[in-house]
C-alpha cells in the first residue's frame, strides 16, 4: 500500500453516518418479536422413546459428559433394549450434536428451540422425550444426522467364504475366518451398548472381547472368552468358544445396537478370529489352580452342556467324570452338526482344553445299560445329566416304515462317522427329498448336496416344509441362503400325505398345500387345502421334522420324582431337579442351541457347588 | 512524580479479553510494563489428550471465539495429513468458504473493537450488526452462530444448501455497499487518523525477531501470508491479493484488515462459483467415531488467521486419543514479547489502541 492509497481526513465522510438516524433499526424487540432459528440448528434435544433403545453411545460420545443415562421403570425388558433413556445436563451441554449423528436408531435429534427460563437448576436437566424441553406437541426439528454426519459405520466388513458351487463340492469349511486387519476393522464398529450381552444366554461379555481385538489384545480377548467376568463368578464364560464362533445362533447379532439402522456387528465371527488366531491357547488357564474339594460330579453325556458343566465344576475344584454312550465325545457338535460348519479340529481344541483341566471323558459308557443310574449316585456327590434329543419324529404319514424313509440325526451321525474314516459309506440317493423346515432339515440337505456333488457330480435334493414362506420357516435364513446357493431346491408350504412306494422303492413324496401353520393363538395347528397337491420325485427321504428325548437311562421311581414339561424335565434357576442331587440342563431342559446348554452348564455349575458346599446329599 | 504501579485487565472495556497487564507509569508514559497471563488458562492442549479424535471438535473452537473456525480447519488438515485421507472436493471449498466468512466477521469485528478505545462507538454497533449476518449464514449452515463444529477431520458435517449459497451472495452483495460507508465513518475521520496515524509503531526487523505474522508483519512491507507462501485447501487456485503497508502503526494496521474484507469476498464469489457437487465427507478412520484412531506420527500445519500463523503440532501415537497438541496462537509473540517491549515510552491512553491493533488474544496464549 503505497502512501497515497490511505484515505484522506475528511471533514463531512463521518458526518455522512447521520443518514441512519431516519432508518429502522436492525436489532428485533426481544421478547417481543421472536426469532426463528434456522432449520439446521442445533437447540434443546428430543428424544423419540418408541425409537431409543436406551444403548448409551450418546453418551458415550458426549465430549462434555453431559448425558447420564438414567434407569426408567416402567419401560419394557425386551431384549435388545435396556430400559434406559439419556438425560441432559444443559450446564454441561456444549450443543455440538455429536450425540445425534452417532445415535443407533435416529431418535435423538436436536431442535430449533433455545429459550428456556426457568429459576430452579434442576430444571436444565431433563430427559428429553418427543415433546422436548417445553412439553409441546408440535417441536419444530433442527438437526439431524444425515448420510455425510453419521458416525457410525454401518456395513460388515466382508467375510470371505468359498463360493457356492465350489463349497458344495466336498466338506471343507467354507467360512474362510477374518485376518488381523478385517477383524480389527470389524471390532472398530463396536460401541460397547452390551446388549448383546443381555440377550446371549449365557452372557457372554462380547463388548469386552471386541474391545480387546480392538487393541490387538488377543491373549486379553481369550480370557474374556474363557473366564468371563472374573469378578463375578465367570459369568459369560465360555469353554465352547471355538465351536460357538462357528455355529452358534449369534441372538447377540439380533440385539446389537448397530443393527437398528445397518448390518450388526459379526459377534460370531470375532469369535472365532480370537480362538483361532491365540497360539497357546491351552495357557490362557495358567493361572486357573482351584483349591481341591473332596467332592465328585459325574456328568452324563458329553454335549455343550455336559462339558460345559464339567469345565465350570473343574475350575472350581471338583472331580468330574463325564459319560459319553458314543465313541467320542461331543455329542451333538459331533455327530449333528456338518464339518463344512464346524470342522473337527475346532471341536477337538474346545474340548481337550477342558480336559486339560483334569475333566475324565468315558466314551462308549452308556449310562443306564452299562452303569445305572443309582450306582453314580452312590459313587458321585452330585450328578448332571444333559442326555439331549436324541429321538426322531416322525410324520407318520403312510410310507413312512420303508427302508428309505430315514430320520435325520441318525443320517447326519453316519455322514459324519464316515466323513472320520470311522464308519461305512452311508447309502447316497440320486434324488432326495427332505421334510422339514428347520437347521436340521438345511444340515442334511446340505451334507446330502455335497456327498451327491461327491459321486454323482450333481445335486438333486429338495426340502419341503409346512411353513409357506423363508421368513416363516425356523431355518436360519443365512442357511436357506447358502444352500439355495449350494444347489438346494425348497418347496416350502406343503405337507407330506404319503410316501408314493412302487415295487417296494420309494419314488417320491405326495403333498397337500398348507395354507396356515399357527392358529390364532400361535400354536401348532396346521390347515390344509387338500384339492392343491404336489408330487415330488425322490429315492430316498429324510424326516427332520424335530426331536425328542430319551428318558429310558431313567430308573422308573426316578421318573415319578421328577416333573416335566412338554417334554422336558422342570428345573429351577440353578438347573436343580426335584430331586436334590440330580441336575440337568442342554436340551432336556431348555434347549435349542449350543450356547443355551452352556448356560446350562454354567448354571447347574454354580447349583452344584451351592448345593455340595451346603453339605450335599 | 514517582512511579505508580497501574492494573490494566482483567475488567477493563480496554483490554481484550480475559487478559491482564501491570503498568509502571510515570505521569501518563508508561515505564515498564508485564503481561500477565492465565485468566483464561483451561488447558485446552491438555484436555485434548483426554478426549477422542473427533470429541476434541467441541473443544478447539474454545480457543479463538471471534475466529472458531480456525481451529477447526488447523486440527481437520492436521489429522487428515497423519491419516492419509483424501478429503472430497467440495468440503474443500465449503472449507474456503466458511474461512473467509469467518475473516470477514472478525474484521468487522475489529471495526467495532477500534471503536472502543477511540469512542467511536457507531463503529462497534455498525460491525456488530453486520457480523450478525454472518453469524445468520453460519446458523444456517452449521446448527450454530458462534461455535460451529462443522469443519471435522474427512470433510464437513453437512453439505451447503443452495439457500446458504443464496444468503452468501446476498450478503456479499449488501457488504460491497457497505464497505464505503465503514470509511466514510472510521478511516476518513479526523479524529480517528489523529489518533491512530504514527501510534504503536511496529519496525520490521523487530517484528521478524519476535516472530510476529499476520497484519502486524504485513504493515512494516513483508507480504508474509500462509495463504501465499504455503497455501493450504484451494488458496492456490483462487485469485487474490495480499494488501502490504510499510508504515508499521496502529492505522495502517487496522487499515489493512478493512482492505482485507474485499479480497475475501472476491475468495468466496469464486469459491462458490468453482465448487463442484458431491460428497462432503469420508471417514477418517475404520470404524465409528468412539474408535477412531489415527497412525503414528506427527505434523505441524498452519493456517493464515486473522492474526497471523495459526499452527497446530499434533503428535499421534496410533491411539484413538492424540498423544500431544500443542497450539501456535498467532498473537502469542506480540502478546508475551510485545508488551514488554514496545508498551515502554507509550502513553496510557495509546496502550488499549496497541493491544487491539496488535490482536492481542488471550486464549492463545493461555491455550
Amino acid at each position: 500500500m503505497a502512501n497515497n492509497t490511505i484515505p484522506k481526513k475528511e471533514f463531512f465522510a463521518p458526518i455522512k453516518a447521520w443518514k441512519y438516524m431516519f432508518r429502522k433499526p436492525v436489532t428485533i424487540k426481544v421478547p417481543y418479536v421472536k426469532r426463528e432459528a434456522a432449520e439446521r440448528y442445533r437447540g434443546f434435544h428430543v428424544n423419540d422413546w418408541n425409537e431409543c433403545i436406551g444403548c448409551a453411545t450418546c453418551a458415550k460420545i458426549c465430549p462434555t459428559d453431559a448425558i447420564k443415562m438414567v434407569e426408567v421403570d416402567d419401560l419394557p425388558h425386551e431384549y435388545g433394549k435396556k430400559p434406559q433413556r439419556p438425560v441432559i445436563d444443559y450446564g454441561r451441554c456444549s450443543f455440538c450434536a455429536m450425540c445425534v449423528d452417532i445415535c443407533t436408531t435416529g431418535s435423538l435429534k436436536m431442535t430449533r428451540e433455545y429459550i428456556h427460563i426457568s429459576p430452579k437448576p434442576e430444571d436444565f436437566v431433563f430427559a428429553p422425550t418427543e415433546k422436548g424441553i417445553h412439553g409441546v406437541d408440535e417441536v419444530p426439528i433442527g438437526w439431524v444426522r444425515d448420510d455425510d454426519s453419521d458416525l457410525l459405520e454401518l456395513e460388515r466388513v466382508e467375510m470371505e467364504m468359498i463360493e457356492g458351487e465350489e463349497r458344495a463340492k466336498s466338506f471343507i469349511e467354507y467360512v474362510k475366518g477374518y485376518s488381523k486387519e478385517k477383524a480389527m476393522h470389524e471390532a472398530a464398529r463396536c460401541v460397547e451398548c452390551a446388549l448383546c450381552t443381555d440377550r446371549c444366554p449365557q452372557h457372554m461379555q462380547i463388548p469386552e472381547y471386541i474391545k480387546a481385538i480392538w487393541k490387538d489384545d488377543l491373549k486379553d480377548a481369550l480370557r474374556w472368552l474363557l473366564k468371563g467376568d472374573e469378578s463375578n463368578n465367570m459369568l459369560g464364560a465360555n469353554p465352547f468358544s471355538a465351536v460357538c464362533g462357528r455355529v452358534c445362533t449369534h441372538r447377540c447379532e439380533e440385539a446389537c445396537s448397530i443393527g437398528n439402522r445397518g448390518e450388526a456387528i459379526a459377534i460370531r465371527w470375532l469369535k472365532r478370529y480370537i480362538v483361532d488366531n491365540v497360539p497357546e491357547y491351552e495357557k490362557v488357564l495358567d493361572d486357573i489352580k482351584p483349591a481341591k474339594k473332596d467332592k465328585k460330579v459325574a456328568i452324563v453325556g458329553s454335549g455343550p452342556a455336559g462339558l460345559s458343566a464339567a469345565y465350570f465344576l473343574a475350575t472350581m475344584g471338583y472331580e468330574v467324570e463325564v459319560f459319553e454312550a458314543l465313541s467320542k465325545p461331543g455329542g451333538v457338535m459331533r455327530y449333528g452338526i456338518p464339518s463344512y460348519r464346524l470342522p473337527d479340529e475346532a471341536l477337538d481344541k474346545d474340548i481337550s482344553f477342558i480336559q486339560a483341566l483334569g475333566v475324565k471323558i468315558h466314551v462308549g459308557v452308556s449310562v443306564g445299560k452299562e452303569i445305572p443310574l443309582q450306582k453314580l449316585k452312590e459313587q458321585f456327590d452330585a450328578v448332571f445329566v444333559s442326555t439331549g434329543f436324541t429321538l426322531g419324529r416322525s410324520t407318520n404319514v403312510p410310507g413312512t416304515e420303508h427302508e428309505d424313509v430315514i430320520q435325520a440325526l441318525p443320517l447326519l451321525r453316519e455322514i459324519r462317522d464316515y466323513l472320520r474314516g470311522e464308519g461305512p459309506k452311508p447309502k447316497i440317493p440320486k434324488s432326495l427329498v427332505v421334510i422339514g423346515g428347520g437347521n436340521v432339515a438345511m444340515d442334511v440337505a446340505r451334507s446330502m448336496a455335497r456327498l451327491q456333488n461327491m459321486e454323482y457330480g450333481s445335486v438333486d435334493v429338495k426340502v419341503t416344509c409346512l411353513e409357506r414362506n423363508y421368513e416363516e420357516m425356523p431355518a436360519d435364513m443365512e442357511e436357506i441362503e447358502e444352500g439355495l446357493e449350494e444347489g438346494v431346491k425348497f418347496y416350502p408350504g406343503w405337507g407330506p400325505v404319503r410316501i408314493i412306494i412302487d415295487d417296494d422303492k420309494v419314488k417320491g413324496v405326495e403333498l397337500k398345500k398348507c395354507v396356515e401353520v399357527f392358529d390364532e393363538n400361535k400354536r401348532f395347528n396346521p390347515k390344509f387345502d387338500e384339492e392343491q397337491k404336489l408330487y415330488l420325485d425322490a429315492d430316498m427321504v429324510v424326516e427332520a421334522i424335530g426331536q425328542a428325548p430319551d428318558y429310558s437311562y431313567l430308573p422308573e421311581e426316578l421318573k415319578e420324582k421328577l416333573e416335566f414339561v412338554r417334554g422336558r424335565i422342570l428345573t429351577n434357576e440353578y438347573r436343580q431337579t426335584s430331586i436334590e442331587w440330580l441336575f440337568a440342563g442342554g436340551d432336556i431342559v431348555n434347549g435349542p442351541d449350543i450356547i443355551h446348554g452352556v448356560a446350562d452348564g454354567y448354571w447347574a455349575a454354580r447349583g452344584i457347588d451351592e448345593f455340595l458346599t451346603k453339605g450335599g446329599k | 512524580m514517582g512511579e505508580v504501579k497501574l492494573f490494566f485487565g482483567p475488567n477493563h472495556p480496554g483490554m481484550h479479553g480475559n487478559f491482564s497487564v501491570h503498568m509502571y507509569v510515570e505521569g501518563d508514559t508508561v515505564v515498564k510494563a508485564r503481561p500477565l497471563p492465565g485468566f483464561l488458562h483451561r488447558g485446552f492442549e491438555k484436555l485434548m489428550e483426554r478426549r477422542l479424535w473427533y470429541q476434541n471438535l467441541a473443544l478447539i473452537p474454545r480457543i479463538c471465539v471471534p475466529e472458531p473456525d480456525i481451529n477447526e480447519v488447523v486440527y481437520a488438515l492436521a489429522v487428515e495429513k497423519l491419516a492419509n485421507v483424501e478429503v472430497p472436493e467440495r468440503a474443500q471449498w465449503i472449507r474456503m468458504i466458511v474461512l473467509e466468512l469467518a475473516r470477514i466477521a472478525v474484521h468487522l469485528m475489529s471495526m467495532a473493537g477500534i471503536g472502543g478505545p477511540l469512542g467511536l462507538y457507531t463503529g462497534p454497533y455498525w460491525g456488530i450488526a453486520d457480523r450478525d449476518r454472518i453469524l445468520d449464514i453460519f446458523e444456517n449452515l452449521s446448527g450454530a452462530r458462534i461455535y460451529h463444529m462443522y469443519i471435522v477431520p474427512g470433510g464437513v458435517r453437512k453439505d451447503m444448501t443452495p439457500k446458504v449459497q443464496e444468503m452468501i451472495v446476498k450478503f456479499l452483495d449488501y457488504l460491497e455497499g457497505r464497505l464505503p460507508e465503514f470509511e466514510n465513518l472510521i478511516f476518513k475521520n479526523r479524529i480517528v487518523q489523529t489518533r491512530l496515524r504514527g501510534i504503536a509503531l511496529l519496525d520490521r526487523e523487530t517484528a521478524l525477531e519476535m516472530g510476529v505474522t499476520g497484519i502486524g508483519l504485513r504493515a512494516t512491507g513483508v507480504p508474509y501470508d500462509i495463504r501465499k507462501v504455503d497455501p493450504y485447501l484451494y488458496y492456490d487456485k483462487v485469485d487474490f491479493e495480499v494488501p502490504t503497508a510499510t508504515e508499521g502503526d496502529a492505522f495502517s494496521r487496522v487499515y489493512l484488515k478493512f482492505r482485507e474484507i474485499p479480497q475475501s469476498i472476491k475468495i468466496i464469489r469464486q469459491c462458490l462459483e468453482r465448487m463442484p457437487e458431491g460428497k462432503v465427507n469420508v471417514p477418517i478412520s475404520e470404524g465409528n467415531a468412539l474408535r477412531f484412531r489415527v497412525p503414528k506420527g506427527s505434523v505441524y500445519v498452519h493456517v493464515e488467521a486473522s492474526r497471523g500463523e495459526y499452527g497446530y503440532y499434533v503428535v499421534s501415537d496410533g491411539g484413538e486419543k492424540p498423544y500431544r497438541i500443542v497450539v501456535r496462537g498467532a498473537s502469542y509473540p506480540q502478546t508475551l514479547y510485545g508488551i514488554e517491549k514496545y508498551l515502554p515510552g507509550t502513553r496510557i491512553e495509546d496502550v488499549p489502541i496497541w493491544l487491539d491493533t496488535m490482536g492481542v488474544c488471550a486464549p492463545e496464549v493461555d491455550r
